[in-house]
């Protein structure tokens, strides 16, 4: 009898969970694991979307440098690397007129960033900044609208810092008047000083997930490097944490995603773009249970509600779009120079 | 080749083979790696001291080794001086029928997961958590419990007390009881005993035990980097920050040889009492 049973069970099995006809495997940061992002396309393409996450340019490189062609179909990547993970033979080229990037906000298309030599290589998806969180009711909010605010004693001991190297020094940057855009090993000898101060001031420097709990916590009362992408999903249960751009700038986020080169899917993988970009995909994103996000489609407005867009400050957005600079994209010796820094910064 | 040497080789070629490559030939790449240099994004093959230079020779590297070799230690020797008596404990104390419960109560954290343990313990360490929470109760506090080494510490040690107290209750068991009774017979006190009877005899299941958790624990990012909140490095965080983003392998190659070479340091210290095959 229990065999029957046993047998009777296998053979439902697959009515019971009908297997998809095809496979497509993306190698995606955590965004992108949330099921009410992907089981929408999934269902209209009968496909089953394998990911797996990755964190850091150059470890999602190494997985595929370790994997053989056609086993990634689709990647997401940081805007400002599209290009080394082009130049690097890992993307393939995608018609620009598939995307739907007139829709897109102007300065979220990034053309520098995703077209190299007349060749679309990836598409913006999401972005957001990397400022200044804060509990509104532990900190004055005005203090916040200035950096200088969080090295003058009044914090210390109340603030943490994000563990990336590129948006805070970036932000430490954007304090001492320097551009993004003009940090080399030159320009980091100037902010040696006040990285250090930052540090003094602060208690601890943590991931993604030690600087959500702390600051839900009152570990600290001010997150470095924060933003939308940390207080967001936190947003319902306590409406108190907050944040800003001050007024010497913050830094904008941006990621983008493209085809695998070497993919036997291309198809596929193009159609899974065109979804993540499309206003519906966007607005799943923007809300993924990982982190939130603004999306680069305007058309996923209409798809958010007042509270998620209140969230995401969806109508401070052509401010601070302005105020935002991108992330540093440091050549190899400025990179090496900014992880010594930010070893003795955390070794001091 | 005789039958035998041949069946015998037979036996223990699958390991052989396992371990040649998952951790001789991965090891010899590794150690070849460490050797190259970056130039530009791009890993040059070379015979370049350069990574171990700059790894032992610039300040804030050679702090990260210095970090792990002190936090291990205190690691080791607090989970030891935790573990024996416990482990005794259970072994003299505790009816022979109600052992294995005992046992199962001490390993019992071992079934939760190692992230979720220590962000539990960043939660009960924290400025409003529950044992600042006890400490104003008394009107104590606050005290900067979260993000320190002594959170790591004790983090690795709750951990690790566990471990050992299983290595050295395995010892402690098979001991006769003969050993004790002699030495009292000959006029030795309960603390002479323990000391100079007892306690040798334990060695390799304590030597055993602190060598397991001084390997695991050097090699630990996880929890430094919950619990320590990165108020210092460790040598594994070092490692992890030259791959993120950067993709430095070499360099991030030798900071493991070294880590090798301070666990090949510290078996070579325990070797003469090591016995392995108490695990």
């Amino acid at each position: 009898m229990k065999r029957i049973a046993a047998l009777a069970l296998v053979c439902a099995t697959p009515a019971a969970f009908p297997v998809a006809a095809e496979e497509l495997n993306a190698l995606v940061w955590c965004d992108h694991t949330d099921p009410a992002l992907l089981e929408p396309f999934e269902a209209a393409n009968d496909v089953t979307v394998n990911v797996k996450e990755y964190e850091g340019t150059a470890a999602g490189m190494a997985i595929l440098d370790q994997s053989a062609p056609g086993d990634w179909d689709v990647m997401v990547v940081d805007s400002v690397d599209v290009a080394r993970v082009a130049a690097a033979g890992k993307l393939a080229p995608i018609p620009a007129e598939a995307l739907p990037t007139g829709d897109f906000f102007p300065e979220l298309v990034m053309a520098a960033q995703n077209v190299i030599d007349g060749k679309t290589y990836a598409v913006t998806e999401k972005f957001g900044y990397n400022t200044i969180s804060y509990d509104k009711t532990k900190v004055d909010p005005a203090d916040m609208e200035d950096m200088a605010a969080l090295t003058s004693g009044k914090y210390d001991g109340k603030i943490g810092i994000y563990d990336y190297y590129l948006p805070v020094l970036g932000l430490v940057g954007l304090g001492q008047g320097v551009a993004t855009a003009d940090l080399n090993v030159g320009a980091l000898e100037g902010l040696k000083a006040p990285l250090m101060a930052l540090r003094k001031a602060s208690k601890q420097v943590s991931d993604v997930v030690s600087s959500q709990t702390a600051l839900a916590t009152g570990e600290v009362d001010i997150v470095v490097g924060g933003g939308e992408w940390l207080t967001a999903v936190l947003a319902a249960d306590n409406p108190n944490l907050d944040w800003t751009i001050p007024k010497q700038g913050g830094l904008r986020w941006t990621q983008s995603i493209g085809v695998v080169a070497g993919t036997t899917k291309p198809d596929l993988a193009l159609k899974f773009v065109q979804y993540i970009t499309s206003a519906e995909g966007q607005a799943a994103l923007a809300q993924s249970s990982c982190y939130w996000g603004m999306p680069a489609n305007m058309k996923a407005g209409a798809l958010l509600s007042d509270e998620a867009k209140a969230v995401l400050r969806w109508d401070m957005q052509p401010d601070y779009l302005a105020r935002a600079q991108l992330y540093p994209v440091p050549d190899a010796a400025t990179d090496t120079a900014m992880q010594d820094l930010w070893t003795e910064m955390l070794n001091q | 080749m005789s039958d035998e040497r041949r069946l015998a080789l037979a036996l223990v070629s699958p390991a052989l083979l396992w371990t040649l490559a998952f951790f001789a030939v991965p090891f010899a790449a590794m150690l070849l790696l460490s050797f190259a240099h970056m130039e530009g994004r791009t890993v040059v093959q070379g015979l370049s001291l350069a990574n171990y230079a700059k790894a032992l020779g610039e300040p804030s590297h050679l702090k990260a080794l210095i970090n792990s070799v002190e936090i291990t230690v205190t690691v080791t020797v607090v989970s030891v001086a935790l573990a024996w008596p416990l482990a005794a404990t259970i072994a003299w104390s505790v009816p022979a029928r109600w052992q294995r419960a005992a046992l199962l109560m001490a390993v019992l954290p071992f079934w939760t997961s190692y992230v979720v343990r220590s962000y539990s313990w960043a939660l009960v360490l924290g400025k409003n958590g529950v044992v600042n929470q006890a400490f104003g109760a008394v009107g104590l506090g606050p005290f900067e419990l979260a993000s320190t080494r002594f959170a790591t510490v004790l983090g690795f040690t709750h951990f690790f007390v566990m471990l050992l107290t299983l290595t050295i209750y395995a010892n402690l068991i098979q001991l006769s009881p003969n050993y004790a009774r002699a030495a009292q017979d000959l006029g030795a006190g309960r603390l002479r005993t323990l000391w100079h009877v007892i306690l040798p005899l334990t060695l390799p299941g304590i030597v055993t035990g602190a060598f397991v958790t001084f390997v695991l624990c050097i090699g630990d990012y996880i929890t430094p980097q919950i619990l320590g909140g990165n108020t210092e490095l460790t040598l594994p965080q070092l490692i992890m920050l030259q791959m993120g983003r950067g993709g430095n392998f070499p360099m991030a190659s030798a900071l493991s040889v070294i880590l090798m070479a301070v666990v090949t340091l510290a078996y070579a210290a325990s070797a003469r009492w090591l016995r392995l095959d108490r695990l």
